[in-house]
């Protein structure tokens, strides 16, 4: 299906949040380190919803209040503190953070304001431990250019990252969340959405992360970087999207969240000839548990035997509609189930449009559910088995969401996923709550901080390309390449190394590494210095040129284990003189016969037989020089 | 003084603001730099003279007022419309708790417009913020002070004993005192002296994360004070708090028992040298000990609210100048409690001021400055020296406890023999004879 985006109005705007790599959290000393392990500490919160400007509390945080949802932090003594855990005050803002967003602010062309004040926006998912993450604006109004276009820059933030989520429990009432990255910077960038194309918002995304990566000090790999989209179509909704965590995914992301509103479109139009309104639809409920007692179903089965609930409704001319795709892989169905799985903290729901054979369902079991809701062929059926708070939730929300459906496209907050469809996460918020973090003083922006940051800019893209031409002799195709890479920094410390080739470094720090990932190694896994002393292996003779793929591959499986482990694991330790010795003696041995037949000629072939038996493990120039020496005649 | 200086703009910044007519909550546009700003005028504390505006997008941001700026009132500020939540059914058959605020923002609301922060104490206030309380309690309430706990004097205890004793005399099922939890401590131990023979419990109550923000302990300890004020078999003094660092329960501490930690944590109340005597967990109060005052509302109050303020409260430290003790000497102080080192010590070089002291009648008492555990000082010389100087050993009392009891006997009486009697005899709780093990981790919890 070729789109015509400007026929049908998309526009587009990014957020790119980085983490940054500045030795510290933002408000306090602790190291920026995730952790794998059991966690040290455990402690337990509830958030409670504070009251609003208008003095009432927001009867619907209330009422999820109430339902008690309780949240179990996880930390370790390595990378978390008293202000992680909200016990003690944040400590003054990171200034090397600070000057970061400076750096890009300045590459970006934006005024950094006057006074920075630091902010508290309300939010009370648990994703916080003060139920607020601190955030602040720095710069405003600035630009890039992306190609021949310019791109509006709205504004420059820095704000903490917040826990990540670790676990649901107890039917979603007790969540886990580990504080581990809650507290790392992130520099946090918008653009105006004056962005028009799927295409168009990768480039501005890359040329993003790409003055990012100039700073050199952001965070690296697999969810260092999350990328929020707003998506809006005239005739569809604003949607927001968050959390894209590879750039190449973005334009995906934009063209499946095009394809889901246009059949959103479609589906409303479809009601609408079909006569359903939202009035046709009625949140009324039935209790089916009876007709499941005996199923084979083992989704249904576990809650029966629980003494749950099988609860179903009738969605009143759904029939097909349930079934509908709107993304790759994503249906209607899917879409409501998510909506229940939000509201009503069950795993999934069932509707009559799938094949409910796949789970254990029969069709007699569908034709008493069919009868007991009261649903004709044209109606389709929604059920889902919990606890009885829980399915009516649950089904509560499908009905809401099935009502809108005859209407509008909601707005709302989406999650984008790893194939680049997205899934509700939750509405779209009004306007932050946000008030002042007092507990930090305004941190003033001096025409000296400006001054010290712009005369330390890095050197901008073109001035840096022909120097990395002419200072290390390469080519402007790997030039280029290195500019795109994240490890144009690693490149410059190994090109200082003896015994290594700038050009070889280059090669593999861009295409061998983006072979390697493509083919699923987690290359991030690697860090720059172990990548680093790789090439020092390398030049002080310990490591074959050749060998430093598979020991790339191997310390990236192996995350955290030593090179040296590499080596002796992989059997790639290098052959010394004392080694090589007896290897060609035994060569030269074995072939005693060709040795007497050729004489001097004989060295090519048992070059050759040598090499077979040590390449990556030993330098051919010393081998060579071995072999020459054990050939002269004494 | 006008509200633009009240709130904290000088200079420049206050002259162009006034030339503009833009007060705080008025909507201006400031233009710095080519570049304009549009927000609401917000007010400034601590230094700094930047002007504060906070942007659509919710953010505060600050624009020097240098020459070059120009500033626009583009709009007038609309003061928010607060709507105080209706009172919920009182529930006839719930307890009639008292509750009484002193200052510290266990209850308070945010003005999201300007980011003040405003107390919230009416009772429908106070259910509107914890509508949970309704489910535990019918509440009165009043302001008596709007005061930071560190600037609460003994004029202040005397006030509030005497109110609460007002409260006990109707008839209350209990009272609640929501407190700063600085000088939280000291004002429990000094309620615990003026309201004697208790009928009902008398529980203060305090947050160490204020109750703007949503992990606060606020309401989570107001309803552990108010469950247990109305509910619990005992009629003492009691200080609530989170027993740890999670919102699980809340430890209710013996007032003459417990001391602030902790510069910040939740946990920050200790008891010292004992166990919270009760502790509640889901509306649930579990006494830790059979010792205590039982609740009797016929008991009748003894209310004894003076305090003397002629006493020093005395740290030593290695090199500490005598002459310190001879100051207040000479200033008319009628008691010193030094806070000695170890089991009960101070320097030699300290004896003769200490003997000038108490020669002119000054009462002077000793507690440790271990803070755990019981002086003695009969183990070294020193100790004995300072005994036979007339110094008066305080048990297992730690020094701020000591130092109320020491204020309020000297309100009671002039008489130094009754003075040294009644400040080593166990009167609320204060002191104990026997020292049970306790685990010393102050991170880990109490027991």
């Amino acid at each position: 299906m070729a789109i015509d985006y400007a026929k049908i109005g998309l526009k587009c705007g990014l957020e790119i949040h980085q983490q940054l790599n500045v030795g510290s959290k933002l408000f306090c000393s602790c190291p920026a380190e995730l952790f794998k392990d059991t966690p040290e500490i455990t402690f337990l919160r509830r958030l409670r919803p504070t009251q609003s400007e208008l003095g009432q509390v927001d009867p619907a945080a209330y009422f999820e209040f109430q339902k008690g949802v309780k949240i179990i932090y996880e930390g370790n003594y390595k990378s978390s503190c008293l202000v992680d855990m909200d016990e003690e005050p944040p400590h003054p803002i990171n200034l090397e953070a600070l000057k970061v967003v400076l750096t890009a602010s300045l590459m970006m062309n934006m005024q950094p304001i006057d006074e920075v004040h630091v902010m508290r926006k309300t939010v009370i998912d648990g994703s916080n431990t003060t139920g607020f993450q601190r955030t602040t604006i720095i710069a405003l109004d600035g630009w890039i250019k992306v190609g021949d276009k310019v791109i509006p820059m709205q504004a420059a933030s820095l704000e903490e990252d917040a826990a990540r989520k670790t676990g649901i429990q107890d039917e979603g009432k007790t969540l886990r969340y580990r504080i581990d990255r809650l507290g790392i910077p992130l520099i946090e960038l918008a653009t105006a959405p004056v962005i028009y194309s799927p295409q168009e918002a990768q480039e501005v995304a890359f040329a993003i992360g790409r003055i990012l990566r100039d700073t050199q000090k952001v965070m690296r790999g697999l969810g260092t970087i999350r990328q929020d989209l707003n998506v809006s179509l005239p005739n569809g909704a604003l949607v927001e999207i968050k959390g894209v965590q590879a750039l190449e995914l973005i334009s995906t992301v934009v063209d499946y969240e095009i394809q889901r509103q246009l059949n959103l479109i479609a589906i409303r139009e479809d009601l609408a000839k079909r006569g359903i309104t939202s009035a046709s639809l009625k949140a009324d409920f039935v209790d089916v548990s009876g007709i499941f007692q005996a199923t084979k179903s083992k989704v249904i089965r576990k809650a029966v035997d629980r003494k749950h609930k099988v609860l179903a409704v009738k969605l009143s001319g759904f029939n097909g509609l349930t079934g509908r795709e709107l993304m790759p892989n994503f249906r209607l169905g899917s879409e409501l189930s998510d909506y229940a799985k939000f509201w009503g903290r069950v795993g999934g729901i069932f509707h009559t449009d799938e094949v409910l054979a796949n789970y254990g369902i029969t069709a007699e079991e569908v034709k008493a559910l069919r009868e007991a809701v009261g649903a004709s062929e044209s109606d389709a059926v929604v059920f889902v088995a919990d606890t009885a708070e829980n399915t009516s939730d649950a089904l509560k929300a499908v009905v809401e969401r099935a009502q809108v459906a005859c209407t509008i496209i909601p707005q709302e907050t989406r999650t984008a996923k790893d194939d680049g469809t997205t899934r509700f996460m939750r509405p779209r918020p009004g306007a932050a709550r946000m008030y002042p973090e007092t507990d930090i003083p305004p941190q003033p922006i001096t025409a000296a901080l400006i001054e010290e940051v712009r005369t330390n800019l890095p050197e901008p893209a073109e001035k840096k390309l022909a120097r990395l031409i002419k200072q290390y002799t390469l080519n402007e195709k790997l030039a280029k390449q290195l500019i795109d890479s994240e490890y144009l920094p690693v490149f410059e410390e190994a090109a200082k190394l003896k015994g290594v080739q700038a050009s070889t470094t280059a090669a593999f720090l861009t295409e061998t590494v983006k072979a390697l990932k493509r083919d699923s190694i987690p290359v991030e896994n690697v860090t720059d210095e172990q990548t680093l002393s790789l090439f020092k292996a390398v030049g002080a003779g310990e490591l074959a040129k050749e060998a430093l793929p598979d020991v790339f591959c191997w310390l990236a499986k192996n995350e955290g284990k030593p090179l040296q482990d590499a080596i002796a694991v992989l059997g790639l330790k290098m052959f010394t003189e004392a080694d090589l010795v007896p290897v060609i003696d035994r060569i030269i041995a074995s072939n005693k016969a060709q040795i007497e037949k050729f004489g001097k000629n004989a060295f090519g072939m048992l070059m050759g037989a040598a090499m077979k038996e040590v390449r990556g493990k030993a330098n051919p120039e010393l081998v060579s020089k071995l072999l020459r020496h054990k050939l002269r005649p004494p | 003084m006008s509200e633009l200086e009240a709130s904290g703009y000088k200079g420049h910044a206050l002259q162009l603001l006034k030339a503009t007519d833009c007060g705080i909550g008025d909507i201006l546009k400031i233009i710095s730099k080519g570049k304009s700003y549009e927000g609401i005028l917000i007010p400034r504390s601590g230094a700094g003279s930047a002007i504060i505006i906070k942007m659509k997008n919710g953010y505060n941001i600050g624009i020097e007022a240098t020459v070059d700026v120009k500033i626009e009132k583009i709009g007038k500020g609309i003061a928010p419309q607060f709507e105080v939540p209706p009172l919920p059914k009182q529930n006839p058959a719930l307890p009639h708790i008292f509750i009484v605020s002193t200052g510290g923002t266990i209850a308070s609301r945010v003005d999201y417009r300007t980011g003040a922060v405003r107390t919230a104490m009416s009772a429908s206030d106070l259910y509107g913020v914890v509508p949970e309380l309704a489910d535990v309690a019918r509440i009165d309430t009043e302001i008596i002070f709007s005061i930071y706990s560190e600037n609460l004097t003994p004029q202040n205890w005397t006030e509030l004993a005497t109110k609460v004793a007002e409260r006990i005399e109707a008839g209350i099922d209990g009272v609640v005192i929501a407190h700063g939890t600085d000088t939280m401590g000291y004002t429990s131990a000094a309620l615990s002296f003026a309201l004697q023979n208790l009928p009902v419990p008398v529980i203060l109550v305090g947050a160490q994360r204020s109750s703007d923000r949503p992990s606060s302990d606020a309401a989570t300890n107001l309803i552990g004070a108010v469950k247990a004020a109305g509910e619990a078999p005992f009629a003492e003094v009691g200080l609530a708090m989170h027993e740890t660092s999670s919102d699980i329960a809340i430890a209710i501490h013996r007032g003459t028992k417990v001391r602030k930690c902790h510069t910040s944590r939740r946990d920050t109340f200790k008891s010292i040298n004992a166990s919270p005597i009760a502790r509640v967990q889901n509306l649930k109060v579990t006494m830790n000990t059979n010792s205590y005052q039982k609740r009797d509302s016929k008991r009748k109050l003894v209310l004894k609210p003076i305090f003397c303020d002629k006493v020093a409260l005395i740290k030593f430290y290695p090199g500490l100048d005598p002459a310190v003790i001879d100051f207040y000497v000479e200033k008319g102080f009628k008691g010193i409690l030094l806070e000695g080192t170890g089991l009960g010590h101070v320097s030699k070089f300290c004896f003769d001021a200490i003997k000038r002291a108490i020669e002119k009648g000054v009462v002077v008492a000793l507690a440790s400055q271990c803070i755990w555990g019981r002086v003695d000082m009969n183990v070294y010389n020193t100790g004995r020296d300072l005994l036979s100087l007339g110094v008066i050993p305080l048990e297992d009392m730690f020094p701020e406890t000591s130092f109320v009891k020491l204020m309020w006997v000297l309100g009671q009486t002039n008489d130094s023999k009754e003075v040294a009697t009644i400040m080593q005899t166990n009167l609320v709780g204060e002191i104990s004879t026997r020292t049970l093990p306790q685990n010393l981790n102050v991170d880990g919890g109490s027991q």
